[in-house]
């Protein structure tokens, strides 16, 4: 049921862990569902992510995108990361089953909290 | 790569006796029942001593024994049958929150159509109770339909006891004894039942084949048309390589039931005692009252779906009850109305051994679960805050 490339996430998962000190954290996803997705940013002074790690609490799918998404953004700048979609995430690892196209397809939503929570911080110390 | 099946519930191997015993239903013996001449003949002696082998197993007539697809349509045929046969008397129908789709969205539909159906509750550990039961009847109710033995936690429910609560006060009761066959002792008589669902491969027969035992004088109305077949309750030319399969299969799995279920939970205790040892893990469904090869638990911290997908890497087949495996956007529906919260049940996983499993196997499972458990925590953000 799932491509070869979400096996390979699912399997090796990259950048799992979390950051110390995180420029910006974001968390998507609730228990009655069964997905929780936390990610975490450093990101440098010209706005490009340095660093990213995720926890997630959920299936194969929800494991596979965090892991793809932290991937794909490693070394954008936070408006480049700012266009990827949930759709991107999912196409990248070669599709995913119809049912999980919208329960466990959260990890660029999980990246906008991020990103969002990091944008927040910045603004206070202006 | 090591093949280690644990999901019995879910369905199992056919037995080579059983299998031998069909073949030749599917090649020579091909022949259509109903025909007169000898190749029908043989067609039919073979249907008939098939029927006559399920109703031994279950302590029935042969003609209270009707062959059905599987279960899904004995229940179907089961509750609508006697809700459409009925309806002048009442429209009250009673079932329990932990039945399996078949029977519990059937009656669902019914309410849709008008009818009241009253769904009982189920204590933490699955079991529902004769208090409410007596409860829930009422003068307009019709029908009763509490499953014989859980799939998901392997809780066995007091049939037996609703049976008789029924059998005084003229109630039609039928039990969904899918997951019962071959593991409890059946009787129809002495559980007091009108009407019971059972389906062949649950219990190393074929797929596809099922039957309904429909205790003498008990009036159904039929729903779909044709031939005599099966007294017109089902009619359709007879599956009969699967009616002998099942007839086969029902006599293997009920002789030396016994001494295959000492066997069985033995190794299931072996696990469950294994699995338990990992920490934050609980046990899901009575602890004694349950079929002797279920062991359900939950391991917290994780998400069922991907512990299944790990598991299946090590070559190794089980089942959970978490929201991506129950097909729907929510949890099982028997974890939750046993109370328990949205975490834990989707962190359930389902073992269920049968006659194949070896020691060796359950040694190999206890070997590689722990590691699965503590990689998917190191990724789990609800484990991490629970540091």
């Amino acid at each position: 049921m799932y491509t070869e490339q979400v096996m390979d996430h699912f399997t090796n998962p990259r950048n799992v862990g979390e950051i110390e000190n995180a420029s910006g954290v974001g968390e998507v996803g609730n228990m009655k569902c069964g997905d929780i997705m936390r990610i975490y940013l450093k990101v440098n002074e010209q706005d490009v992510i340095e660093e990213i790690k995720f926890r997630t609490f959920g299936c194969g799918a929800a494991i596979a995108t965090s892991s793809k998404i932290t991937e794909m953004v490693k070394g954008k700048t936070i408006t480049e990361a700012l266009k990827i979609t949930n759709k991107q995430v999912a196409e990248e690892l070669g599709g995913l089953p119809q049912p999980k196209m919208h329960c466990s397809n959260l990890a660029a939503d999980a990246l906008r909290q991020a990103i969002k929570n990091y944008q927040q911080q910045t603004d206070k110390h202006k | 790569m090591r093949k280690v099946y644990l999901d019995h519930a879910a369905t199992t191997p056919v037995h080579e006796e059983v299998f031998a015993a069909m073949k030749p239903y599917l090649t020579e013996h091909f022949g259509n029942p109903s025909s007169v001449y000898a190749i029908g003949r043989e067609a039919r002696k073979a249907v008939d001593e098939a029927r006559e082998k399920a109703a031994t197993a279950l302590g029935a007539d042969p003609q209270e024994i009707i062959f059905t697809s599987g279960a899904t349509e004995s229940n179907n045929l089961a509750i609508r049958g006697i809700a459409r046969a009925q309806q002048h008397k009442g429209k009250h129908i009673i079932t329990s929150a932990v039945e399996h789709h078949a029977v519990l969205d059937t009656c669902l539909a019914l309410q849709k159509e008008g009818f009241e159906v009253t769904i009982l509750p189920v204590d933490e550990y699955g079991l529902v109770s004769k208090k409410d039961v007596t409860e829930a009847l009422q003068e307009q109710t019709i029908l009763v339909t509490v499953m014989m033995a859980n799939n998901e936690v392997g809780t066995i429910l007091p049939v037996a006891e609703i049976g008789k609560l029924c059998r005084e006060r003229g109630i039609v009761f039928h039990t969904d004894a899918v997951q019962a066959v071959g593991k409890l002792p059946i009787d129809v008589k002495e559980l007091q039942v009108d009407l019971l669902s059972l389906s062949a491969h649950k219990f190393y027969g074929p797929k596809g084949i099922g039957a309904l035992y429909v205790r003498k004088g008990t009036g159904l109305n039929i729903y779909s048309f044709g031939g005599a077949q099966e007294r017109k309750l089902r009619p359709g030319t007879e599956n009969v390589p699967g009616i002998v399969g099942l007839g086969r299969a029902i006599e293997l799995a009920v002789s030396k039931m016994a001494e295959k279920n000492k066997r069985v939970q033995c190794l299931r205790d072996k696990l469950k005692a294994g699995v338990l040892a990992i920490e934050d893990t609980r046990l899901n469904g009575h602890p004694e009252q349950r079929l002797p090869g279920n062991l359900n638990v939950s391991i917290l911290y994780v998400e069922g779906e991907s512990l299944i997908l790990s598991l299946d890497l090590k070559g190794i087949a089980v089942s959970s009850g978490s929201a991506c495996t129950s097909g729907s956007l929510d949890p099982s529906h028997v974890l939750m109305a046993m109370g328990l919260d949205h975490q834990t049940a989707h962190g359930s996983l389902r073992f269920t051994l049968g006659d194949d499993n070896t020691e060796e196997e359950i040694d190999y499972v206890l070997e590689v679960l722990p590691e699965i458990v503590a990689r998917l925590r190191s990724m789990s953000p609800v484990y991490a805050g629970k540091k």
